[in-house]
């Protein structure tokens, strides 16, 4: 559209109608002519009634893009790994399988820990939901759904039910119960409904209300007692493949991450997207809030897991490796924000200094890709979950930091032998 | 068996870039002067040159990438599973070994993203022409394979076996050397693409993930949304995970460990009944971690409990009780919203209410508007109005308080218990109650004991 902001003032004969009249610059296809106020008025009111082509559209997006980056830009004054640099840097870690939890007879796809910081859920291609007692690895309920590829599966806040959901496009809650007569399926819920299957889903504060993200390129809140669908959350391009609850104070906004390589910051209560971040390379497979709820990281299938600040509103930190070159599946802080748990497509796992940006420890251990990744509540350890039909809750066994002898965690008497020979 | 639903069709490189990259590692890796040492192998009477031994690759990983030997090893071994490199002794298992085994690189024109995805047709050539070339050459799957293939495309058998027997006569005129780097080529392709019963296959996707259809009027909205907005420093931003992670490092049972021990390496789970939801005596950790921030101190049950307390005692109790409802509200069940909504409204917020909330009058007035179309984010303004009363005055007395202050000394730091060093005698790993047998939520109990919960195996 025009901007008519300026005052003619040259007197000529306009290149529209040749009249001699007092004369304006006008630009038309980015050249510039002088036109008389009538014809200029003409021109803005057919400018309004021009088909908007996707041509045109789409140069908009692009160079209204281009400002708000030129935006970000101009407050970006340093680099988190130059903040960091007087940072201790972290010791050596070592962790060690503390369980292997096996029972399920096909890929785990999914799992989640109950705030009881011991039981999970969890849910695999074959169509099986298994609740178990990590401590002592005994499973305490299953439930076969009526699909496979059981993609998505959560634990409530109080522990007395769980959701899943995959390829039947649902997400179903079913609340646990001890009662041996009677059988999980038959109280089960169906919630929400997709057009497409559910990818992810969570609940939020309460037991009565779930989020999910479906491969239908939407993310919905529902509420559990009526299956009614409460808002709905449009923006994403292709499918959304993952999502994740704010921590802050006010409780509104959650992340989601997609196929459309984008992650979208949402207002819970208006369905509005607040805020939008484009700078990986392909699907984002997984974003996870950091514990102070001022930033989330993502992992994706370009190999790199990006840190984005929400203040600063751009990416801070990108955490890759030459040597790392399948895509990461899933991504997990623990409890300080300090450790950043990156389950990878190539069966490893990476966990990242959050601040200084270089990788820690690598962790071998799985037969087949790691497709789910979650520390405890506590962070007392993390889980991860494989296609090799397990699921390993890890901890560490040592962190030494240079000279000093840490004085909390256990340590083994070899350990010690080291130490004095050092 | 059969890999997963078959991803889509075209353009295998942009679905999957693990394939480029690994194709660039490749291909960086024969370069003659910078790439892994070529040397001819002798393979029984005939030598195939451009040979390299399995130990040279994983050096070459090593210093190139700068990573540990058993980083490297796993890297090759992820080459080898993807058909990039071939062993050539033993083809049948795609498997690096660390040593003088020797390999060769797949030639680009079977790579997997190259021929993709792997015909039916191709297939029951190659099946074809092994079982022409020698009888009983076919493993179980395979012919298993071969006979289904039979079935499947038995219109065009014909066409299959004329091709088999084209192929094994231009074979025939090669030479021997050429003839095993080919036979062996092809059969490491099809153990990628067609592995055998058991084997994970690499290849192997999620259910299909959609092609992007992009929002163009969307990313204009947002983006207008966007350039007002209000950005803060990075300087300030990043400054602020470094003071973060420093407060809550000790904090962290990962990184600086926990005590009495960490319940998953010494199997006492005391540290989950020690920190348990409702505790009398909350350890002097927990008890710091109040101070960290007001949502910290609301979102612990024996802090937030605490914290009534002393509002209580300075008679503005009902806020963090009108705080509460708003919270039920706002995550409860839709059927009860216009309920809840009235109750709250008689209790806090009606004139001569029994515990009527301080609210400026604006807000008031916005509040009184909304009730007459009652939502569950009807009292977000008031809720938002006396949760930022209670943070900005109410909590800083709290933190200087008596109250507070005797909490902090009184807290205690549990022993380290020894991790026992003789793994055989493990102690018991009890099963604690399951939430779901617990009834609803009451008064703070003593630490509970470990229970006997059931194990359904």
């Amino acid at each position: 559209m025009c901007d008519q902001t300026f005052l003619a003032n040259v007197f000529g004969s306009c290149d529209k109608c040749f009249k001699q009249r007092a004369l304006r610059p006008v630009f038309k296809k980015s050249q510039q002519l002088s036109y008389c106020s009538t014809c200029a008025e003409i021109m803005a009111t057919e400018a309004l009634h021009e088909n908007e082509t996707l041509a045109s559209l789409k140069s908009e997006a692009e160079s209204l893009k281009g400002k708000l980056e030129e935006e970000r830009a101009k407050l970006h004054d340093v680099e988190l790994h130059q903040v960091a640099e007087r940072v201790e840097a972290l010791g050596q870690f070592v962790m060690k399988t503390r369980r292997t939890l096996k029972g399920h007879g096909n890929k785990v796809l999914c799992m989640d820990w109950c705030k009881d910081k011991r039981r999970i859920v969890s849910s695999s291609q074959d169509g099986k939901v298994i609740v178990w007692d990590s401590f002592t690895t005994n499973k305490e309920h299953a439930v076969t759904m009526p699909c496979t590829w059981v993609m998505a599966c959560a634990y409530a806040p109080s522990g007395c039910a769980i959701a899943c959901g995959g390829l039947d496009n649902k997400c179903s809650v079913y609340p646990l119960t001890f009662d041996k007569n009677e059988n999980m399926a038959a109280k089960k819920k169906s919630v929400a409904m997709h057009t497409n299957y559910l990818s992810a889903c969570s609940f939020t504060n309460s037991d009565m209300q779930i989020l999910t993200a479906s491969g239908d390129g939407t993310c919905a809140l529902w509420d559990v007692e009526s299956g009614q669908l409460l808002q709905s959350f449009h923006g994403h391009g292709a499918d959304v493949l993952c999502l994740d609850l704010a921590p802050s104070e006010t409780g509104n906004t959650f992340v989601s991450g997609g196929c459309d390589k984008k992650a979208m910051v949402w207002d819970m209560r208006s369905g509005q997207c607040v805020q939008a971040f484009e700078t990986h390379e392909s699907d984002i497979n997984s974003v996870r809030y950091y514990p102070s709820g001022d930033a989330f990281a993502s992992g994706s299938d370009d190999a790199t897991c990006r840190l984005y600040d929400l203040r600063a509103d751009r990416e801070v930190a990108i955490y890759s490796k030459e040597s790392i070159i399948f895509g990461a599946s899933s991504v997990d802080f623990s409890l300080s924000g300090r450790l950043l748990f990156a389950g990878y497509n190539d069966y490893t796992i990476n966990v990242w200094d959050v601040l200084k940006g270089s990788r820690v420890s690598i962790l071998f251990g799985h037969e087949n890709r790691v497709s789910t990744l979650r520390v405890s509540p506590d962070g007392t350890a993390f889980c991860s979950g494989s296609w090799d039909h397990t699921l390993r809750p890890q901890e560490e066994l040592v962190a030494w930091r240079g000279s000093e002898c840490p004085i909390n965690a256990g340590i083994l008497p070899q350990i010690r032998q080291l130490r004095i020979s050092l | 068996m059969a890999a997963g639903p078959a991803p889509p069709p075209g353009r295998p490189r942009a679905q999957m870039p693990h394939l480029r990259k690994m194709e660039r590692v490749v291909v960086s890796m024969q370069d003659p002067d910078q790439g892994v040492k070529m040397r001819s192998q002798r393979l029984l009477v005939t030598v195939i040159p451009h040979a390299v031994t399995g130990s040279d690759v994983v050096q070459w990983l090593t210093q190139k990438f700068c990573v540990s030997e058993e980083e490297a090893r796993h890297l090759g071994a992820v080459l080898v599973q993807h058909g990039y490199i071939y062993p050539l002794r033993d083809p049948r298992s795609l498997v690096l070994r660390p040593d003088e085994t020797p390999y060769r690189f797949q030639t680009p024109y079977f790579w997997t993203s190259t021929l993709w995805p792997a015909a039916e047709l191709d297939y029951a050539i190659y099946l074809a022409k092994k079982n022409i070339r020698k009888q009983g050459t076919l493993v179980d799957y395979e012919k298993e394979y071969y006979d289904r293939l039979h079935t499947k495309i038995n219109h065009a058998w014909d066409l299959v076996l004329m091709q088999a027997r084209e192929q094994l006569r231009a074979a025939k005129q090669r030479r021997k050397g050429d003839r095993l780097v080919i036979a062996c080529q092809e059969q490491t392709y099809w153990l990628v693409n067609r592995p055998p019963p058991g084997a994970p296959s690499v290849l192997e996707q999620s259910p299909g993930r959609g092609s992007c259809a992009a929002s163009h009027v969307h990313m204009i909205e947002y983006c207008r949304r966007a350039l007002g907005r209000t950005r803060v420093k990075s300087s300030v931003c990043l400054e602020a995970y470094l003071s973060f992670c420093s407060q809550r490092g000790p904090h962290d049972p990962l990184v600086s460990g926990c005590l009495p021990s960490n319940p998953w390496i010494s199997d006492n789970d005391a540290y989950w009944v020690m920190n348990a939801p409702t505790v009398v005596a909350p350890t002097k950790l927990r008890v710091e971690r109040w101070g960290f921030s007001f949502r910290e101190l609301l979102e612990d049950p024996v802090g937030r409990a605490h914290f009534m307390d002393f509002l209580g005692k300075e008679f503005s109790g009902e806020n963090l009780s009108f705080w509460e409802a708003c919270e039920e509200l706002r995550y409860g069940a839709q059927a009860q919203v216009p309920t809840l909504v009235d109750a709250v409204y008689q209790q806090f917020l009606a004139p001569g209410a029994a515990r009527w909330v301080n609210i400026d009058s604006r807000t008031m007035e916005r509040t009184l508007e909304g009730l007459r179309q009652p939502h569950r984010y009807v009292l977000d303004d008031a809720q938002l109005h006396i949760y930022m009363l209670m943070k900005k005055d109410s909590y800083p007395r709290f933190l200087k308080s008596d109250m507070y202050k005797g909490l902090l000394a009184e807290a205690g730091i549990p022993l380290e218990t020894k991790k026992r060093v003789f793994p055989f005698s493990r102690r018991p790993r009890h099963s604690g109650p399951s939430p779901a047998l617990l009834p609803a939520p009451v008064e703070p109990t003593a630490a509970g004991g470990p229970g006997g919960g059931d194990g359904v195996a």
